[in-house]
């Protein structure tokens, strides 16, 4: 079984080959650093112990059931929820103490379609770009080269409410990258996504990190995203990681013939029913129909 | 304001991201960076703008006309519709901020909320600029209350002093209730709470003000309450310098005081809180 440490840092040493940040050292320290992270919602234990670290330029899939703790994950390390114990950090910066400087390191998309409608491409983006703190005589190429990155250079000046699902979610991806983040976070990037759209954003997300390095920690619940996407994968199940390893070192240890939802409900004990509260079904309805 | 200080020079933010500008400076731009994105939504679709000039437009109309005729409230030199015209500016100013905290449990659920909470800008960078936003909402209402003062021929004072003077109240006025209706909404969480509980504050807060009667009518419990209440500022500063004859009771200088100490307060308060809505 892979929990224990050593397990975890393999896939880092075959990952330092395809990392395109050539000036980072083949073992640098890790841009994502969980150590018993942990974290009570009253009686209910989200996150219980969880100690897991992500490679600087690697892109990797928290998975799991509904309510397996993975948003809650996200949200301590994008320094919004306080941990109950443990400690993390991101990009050298601890997320209690530092985390001002935290945020200034981090791009975060929400699982939600939350781009203003009411503002066009443009001006969303140059929005972030001040709360982000991004200089004023910068401002202008950072918005249009995160529009020509994200290929929304011809929706610049459409207004948001006019754009297909899979281009809110490029603008937000956009939105994201303005600042040139160490790591970027993102919450179920391409659910309610046709299939064009979703490997659009795929091919958009594998730039990012080979273009400027970008470290990337995302959840999800699709296995093809997964399997296509991440280069390492945690399978999380009661707040705890129960599996970690790359998508095909993972299917090894299942079987012969294993596909990645076989190894999905061979770690998370089949309780793909589990959890999944009223309120995260509400929201995941509501982003579907948002996209219509 | 106090995280703002926090936001000590470093050099730990990536290429491009200025991290040693001064506190004071990334604040003021963060909390213009949302005002102006409200205005632009604002001038975009001017149509929620109109539908709020009905309930004034009653007020004055119907309760205004009925009782200057009864003249059953002492006014002193003022006639009762003049004397009403800045007490309904100040009420819609109130009615609109006090249930501006809902756009925060709104954007909780778009998502918006949080991603501006992982942003560098300090949560009272963030209240403040959303408190802004509703003074942009508020100064709307303070066009429509002239323009109907104007047809009503009440006697307006017309001073470009006079006029900016009204016109900044209007703002600290909105900035001040929204960020308390910003705090409510981040104790309660949910829409149908907020509600309920925006429907119990609004008439209090009104009718323990000197919004459609003057202090000196009033039982003295009530004006111990009106003294308390920051309406009876905003209605004091509006009535002192919108129309001719008007005199302020406070003090114009104490009004300011008054709005400046409060509104930082609760931004100070609210900035606390703000997290709690998307945890």
């Amino acid at each position: 079984m892979v929990i224990n440490r050593d397990h975890e840092n393999k896939p880092e040493a075959s990952l330092s080959t395809s990392t395109s940040a050539g000036e980072n050292p083949p073992v640098a320290a890790p841009t994502v650093e969980m150590l018993g992270l942990t974290r009570h919602f009253g009686a209910t234990t989200a996150v219980n112990a969880l100690s897991l670290a992500v490679p600087n330029g690697c892109i990797f899939g928290l998975l799991g059931p509904n309510g397996a703790g993975k948003t809650t994950t996200i949200k301590m390390l994008t320094t919004v929820l306080p941990p109950s114990a443990g400690t993390a950090k991101v990009a050298g910066f601890d997320i209690v103490r530092d985390a001002v400087d935290v945020r200034r390191n981090i791009g975060y998309v929400s699982q939600m379609i939350s781009a203003d409608g009411a503002l066009t491409g443009y001006e969303n983006l140059l929005l972030f770009a001040r709360l982000y703190g991004i200089e004023r005589r910068l401002r202008r190429g950072r918005v249009a080269e995160a529009l020509r990155f994200m290929a929304l250079e011809d929706a610049a000046n459409t207004l948001v409410r006019n754009y297909s699902g899979g281009m809110i979610r490029r603008l937000e991806i956009a939105e994201s990258m303005l600042h040139h983040p160490k790591v970027l976070f993102l919450d179920e990037p391409t659910v309610g996504l046709d299939p064009v759209a979703r490997h659009a954003v795929w091919d958009h997300l594998r730039g990012l990190r080979n273009d400027f390095g970008t470290t990337i920690l995302m959840t999800t619940h699709d296995m093809e995203e997964a399997d296509e996407l991440c280069e390492t994968i945690a399978i999380m199940h009661l707040g705890q990681a129960v599996a970690i390893g790359s998508p095909s070192a993972l299917k090894v240890q299942v079987g012969p013939d294993a596909d990645l939802d076989d190894v999905f409900v061979y770690f998370a004990g089949g309780s793909i029913e589990h959890g999944g509260g009223y309120t995260e079904t509400a929201q995941i309805r509501r982003t579907a129909r948002r996209l219509g | 304001m106090a995280e703002a200080i926090q936001r000590r020079p470093r050099f730990a933010a990536p290429r491009g991201v200025s991290a040693n500008e001064l506190a004071m400076t990334a604040f003021i731009r963060d909390t213009t960076a949302l005002a102006e994105v409200e205005l632009r939504k604002l001038g975009r679709d001017p149509i929620e703008l109109f539908t709020r000039a009905i309930q004034p437009t009653l007020w004055l109309l119907v309760f205004g006309q009925v009782f200057g005729r009864l003249r059953a409230i002492p006014t002193g030199n003022l006639s009762y519709l003049t004397f009403m015209v800045p007490g309904i500016l100040a009420q819609s100013v109130l009615f609109i901020a006090i249930f501006y905290g809902i756009s925060v449990i709104w954007e909780r659920d778009l998502g918006i909320l949080q991603k501006l909470v992982v942003t560098p800008a300090t949560r009272s960078a963030l209240v403040l600029g959303k408190a802004l936003s509703a003074g942009v909402r508020g100064l709307s209402q303070g066009v429509i209350i002239y323009l109907l003062a104007l047809l009503l021929r009440v006697p307006i004072r017309f001073g470009l002093g006079a006029i900016a003077g009204v016109l900044g109240f209007i703002i600290l006025g909105s900035a001040l209730f929204s960020t308390f209706s910003l705090a409510v909404a981040c104790l309660v969480k949910t829409r149908e709470r907020f509600m309920g509980i925006g429907q119990v504050l609004t008439m209090p807060l009104f009718f323990a003000s000197n919004a459609i009667y003057p202090l000196s009518v009033m039982p003295a419990w009530l004006r111990a309450l009106a003294k308390i209440n920051p309406l009876s500022y905003q209605v004091d500063a509006l009535r002192a310098l919108m129309v001719e004859g008007g005199h302020p009771l406070f003090g114009l200088g104490m009004d300011l005081g008054v709005h400046l100490v409060v509104l930082a307060a609760l931004v100070l308060l609210t900035a606390k809180l703000y997290p709690n809505v998307v945890r």
